[in-house]
């Protein structure tokens, strides 16, 4: 491991990749891309969805092998055949998905396939728990290596993988959007963990999307756009004009700048001491009609919750809900969607899509039964409802027979909102709309829930994205520990600022809802 | 947005023949997938054994192969749920046994298909509310009535073989339409029948959907529950056309009727490229797959292959065929 000096951009180069080209039945996926990685530095890789980053990372991990192009590693050439070999040099990658095993402890996952031996044979358990909990104390973590991994939160199991990549010696840590699960506070705490390994001499490479954490994290930032390196920018030269025209390829003037005039009509939907017993505790709104409403705070407050229990996707315990002044009785999805009431829910490859299916089977799926005749499929009228949700939503596809799972996030989320939009809802409650959405895709659907407003759509807006929340609501509920505890904007004379539904998020101010 | 609306008004018909062709290469695909296995069977046969290819002999493999085109039509349902159902040879035990004491009554044989028919189709609903309604892994409900069911036939028929030598249903197992056997044509209706609800109907789309995603087909408004109901009465149905067909080749039924006849449905369904966890397959699939099973058990007799070698030879096919089928996908997916 390197020296614990101060970050340095001078020092020798721990990975330079130059040239690296990779194609993929005649698709060309990287062209000519480089990269330095110097050590004791946060390294920022950016780029849309499909940009090619993570075919970059894969042939770094040696899950792929590169056409052309040369890796060195401490200035020496290597040959990258197969992920062993990418470890012994000191490369580790936290993707995404977390690759642990739930029903170990984890200590057993820090040593997953290095395990510790007595004798050459049997497991040395008190050896590796005493090494994971020293590696785990460097963390500064709050769980201990007897734990089961199932037992920790998503922010804690980030914490064991990247004990795993410590106890390896590892000098280049690959980072997968490490944020995208994890809630502010937990975001912070990851933040120094990262400070910390930076300080310790770790290169790191961090992939995001989200332009806050570029400027707390980055010293450099790389971009890549459609498999070809744009360039680098050092921490001095970093502003979200310029990532953002490097990544798009043209200036972004303004994400939220379908921010329409807001025009709200009647109430639509009223809810009234809403409660599922466990999570969301007598929660009490309105929503009205062509208003965008954002619901903010910390993860595990009962966004999702309420939106599940307003859908019939989770019982309720007790509560009213009542659409434009009718009292429902919902208590499956069926009937919500029955009653116009639409749930875009946050996962939508677990939750939302049939990842094998069509395209155009996806968007039509809730619409089947009422264009249906005797229960027989009406093909006409069907594909002209893809046809006009392609064109209305901007869907980039080759032809709707082309399967949910070959499409990008961003298209693959236009998707889902197209099926739901097919049933012309008169409420739309949209569960993080743009989570592992590249930027030019957000904008768009941006303009899609805009337009959805002006048209009368009443919309419920759950996210963990404050500047969207800020950029897009009319109004904004915040929610804290199952309860809604504050509103700003629309009448109440608070202006709508990420500092003011942080204040209620948090509970530095607290208010008796009027 | 204009623009883009003006394009397509123009260009809808030529996309939409497009949209088909790409879906209907993929199916091609996926059937085609074991249709070459299918022909090297044959070809090989051909050559070793002169007679194999002659009509005579192939409208017997088909007739062979008719019972377990109709078991494994059943099971594709299931499967393309996620699903499974093993329960199929002992259903159709007990209805072929119930086919012929009814057609044994004096004055109610002509109840004797519907019985057969009904007794498949309960037992099926059975099956399929213990998994939709009370949550139990299709497998071990249906190792349950698989078991059980096995032992209400050997009851039902009191340990002995029941006989009817005027059975009134026996035109199904030794009749004609045309140079068709009956037992030929029931099995097609069935595979037709089944292609058109699984392509045109919207339970169709649904048990796509809910073998490719369940968690997202409920809160699609999906009736998971319904859809669960419905695949697995549909295998029972069958199951019990299953018994009336065979109990109308052999004008009797014994308590055995039907053993291991679920592992040869749920390996053509398999063969036929459908996914064993669910959402991804067709019924044209399933047909090609029961036929390749049929025309190894025929031409293997035919090359007087003794029987423990034929059931080596069928078990390594199966493996061999769904590898080709794996590495093949895989290929593509890359």
């Amino acid at each position: 491991m390197a020296s614990s000096t101060q970050p340095s951009i001078k020092t020798k180069a721990v990975l330079e990749m130059q040239g690296i080209t990779k194609t993929f039945h005649g698709f060309t996926a990287l062209h000519d891309v480089n990269l330095t990685i110097y050590p004791g530095e946060v390294h920022a890789l950016m780029g849309e969805n499909g940009a090619g980053k993570s075919t970059l990372m894969k042939i770094l991990a040696g899950a792929y092998i590169a056409d052309a192009g040369e890796i060195r590693i401490d200035g020496q050439a290597v040959k990258m055949t197969d992920p062993g070999q990418a470890r012994d040099l000191g490369i580790a990658i936290i993707y995404q998905e977390l690759n642990l095993a739930p029903n170990l402890t984890v200590a057993e996952n820090i040593f997953m396939g290095s395990e510790l031996k007595k004798g050459g044979t049997f497991i040395d358990q008190d050896e590796m728990r005493n090494k994971a909990s020293e590696v785990l104390k460097n963390l500064d973590a709050n769980f201990e290596a007897g734990d089961l991994v199932s037992t920790l939160s998503i922010a804690e199991q980030q914490q064991v993988e990247i004990a795993r990549a410590l106890k390896d010696q590892s000098r280049i840590l690959v980072m997968d959007e490490p944020t995208a699960a994890l809630s502010d506070r937990e975001t912070e705490k990851l933040f120094e963990v990262v400070r910390r390994l930076r300080n310790e001499g770790i290169a790191i490479i961090y992939i995001s999307h989200r332009m806050e954490e570029i400027y707390a994290l980055a010293d450099r930032v790389s971009v890549i756009r459609d498999g070809g390196y744009i360039g680098s920018l050092e921490r001095s030269e970093i502003s979200a004009e310029r990532l953002v025209e490097m990544m798009v390829g043209r200036p972004l003037q303004d994400l939220y700048e379908h921010k329409r005039q807001a025009n709200p009509g009647p109430v639509v939907l009223e809810v009234t001491n809403l409660s599922d017993g466990r999570k969301v505790k007598s929660a009490s709104f309105q929503l009205h009609a062509g208003e965008i409403v954002g619901l903010a705070g910390l993860v595990g407050a009962g966004r999702t919750e309420i939106a599940r229990l307003i859908f019939g996707a989770d019982r309720k315990a007790s509560g009213e809900i009542k659409l434009e002044g009718r009292s429902l009785n919902i208590s499956t999805p069926d009937d919500a969607i029955e009653a116009g009431i639409a749930y875009v829910p946050e996962d939508r490859k677990d939750l939302g899509l049939f990842l094998e299916i069509s395209s155009g089977e996806n968007i039509t799926m809730n619409v089947l039964g009422r264009e249906a005749t005797a229960g027989i499929i009406n093909s006409k009228s069907l594909f002209k409802i893809v046809a006009d949700a392609i064109n209305n939503l901007g869907i980039r596809l080759a032809s709707p027979s082309i399967r949910a799972m070959d499409l990008s996030g961003g298209n693959q989320q236009k998707l889902l909102l197209a099926r739901w939009l097919a049933i012309n809802p008169k409420v739309l409650l949209l569960d993080e709309p743009t989570r592992g959405v590249d930027i030019g895709a957000k904008s768009e659907i941006y303009r899609i829930i805009s337009d959805l407003a002006t048209n009368g759509v009443a919309i419920l807006m759950i996210s963990s994205e404050l500047p969207e929340i800020v950029g897009m609501s009319d109004r904004v509920l915040v929610m804290r520990a199952g309860s809604l505890v504050g509103e700003v904007g629309g009448s109440t004379g608070e202006a709508i600022t990420q500092e003011n539904i942080m204040a209620y998020a948090t509970g530095a101010r607290e208010v008796a809802k009027s | 947005m204009s623009q883009t609306q003006v394009r397509t008004t123009r260009n809808g018909t030529s996309d939409r023949s497009q949209a088909s062709k790409g879906q209907a290469w993929r199916n091609f695909i996926q059937v085609a997938g074991i249709l070459p296995i299918l022909v090297a069977i044959c070809i090989i046969f051909s050559i070793v054994s002169p007679s194999f290819l002659s009509p005579g002999n192939l409208i017997n493999v088909i007739r062979q192969a008719s019972i377990n085109i109709v078991l494994a039509t059943g099971m594709t349902f299931v499967i393309l749920t996620g699903g499974i159902d093993l329960s199929v040879g002992s259903i159709l035990g007990v209805t072929a046994v119930v086919g012929v004491l009814v057609s044994l009554i004096p004055g109610l044989g002509l109840l004797a298909i519907p019985a057969a028919l009904l007794a498949g189709l309960g037992l099926g609903l059975l099956n399929g509310s213990l998994i939709a309604y009370l949550g139990l892994p299709p497998f071990i409900v249906t190792l349950g009535s698989y078991t059980a069911l096995r032992g209400v036939a050997y009851l039902v028929a009191n340990g002995t073989t029941v006989l009817n030598r005027n059975l009134n249903f026996a035109w199904i197992g030794n009749n004609y339409l045309g140079p068709i056997p009956w037992l030929v044509v029931i099995a097609l209706l069935a595979v037709v029948a089944s292609w058109f609800v699984l392509r045109r109907t919207v339970l169709g789309r649904h048990i796509y959907a809910v073998g490719g995603n369940i968690r997202a087909a409920r809160l699609t408004g999906i009736k998971v529950s319904r859809v669960l109901l419905f695949v697995y009465g549909v295998s029972g149905l069958l199951s019990g056309l299953g018994g009336i067909m065979s109990a109308s080749r052999l004008y009797s039924a014994t308590g055995m009727l039907g053993q291991g006849y679920e592992l040869d449905a749920i390996a053509a369904v398999i063969l036929g490229g459908t996914s064993f966890t669910g959402g991804i397959g067709t019924i044209w699939g399933t047909l090609l797959g029961a036929l390749i099973i049929a025309l190894l058990n025929n031409g293997l007799t035919l090359m007087n292959v003794s029987f423990f070698w034929q059931l080596v030879v069928k078990g390594l096919v199966i493996i061999i065929a769904v590898t080709i089928d794996k590495l093949r996908t895989r290929s593509s997916a890359a």
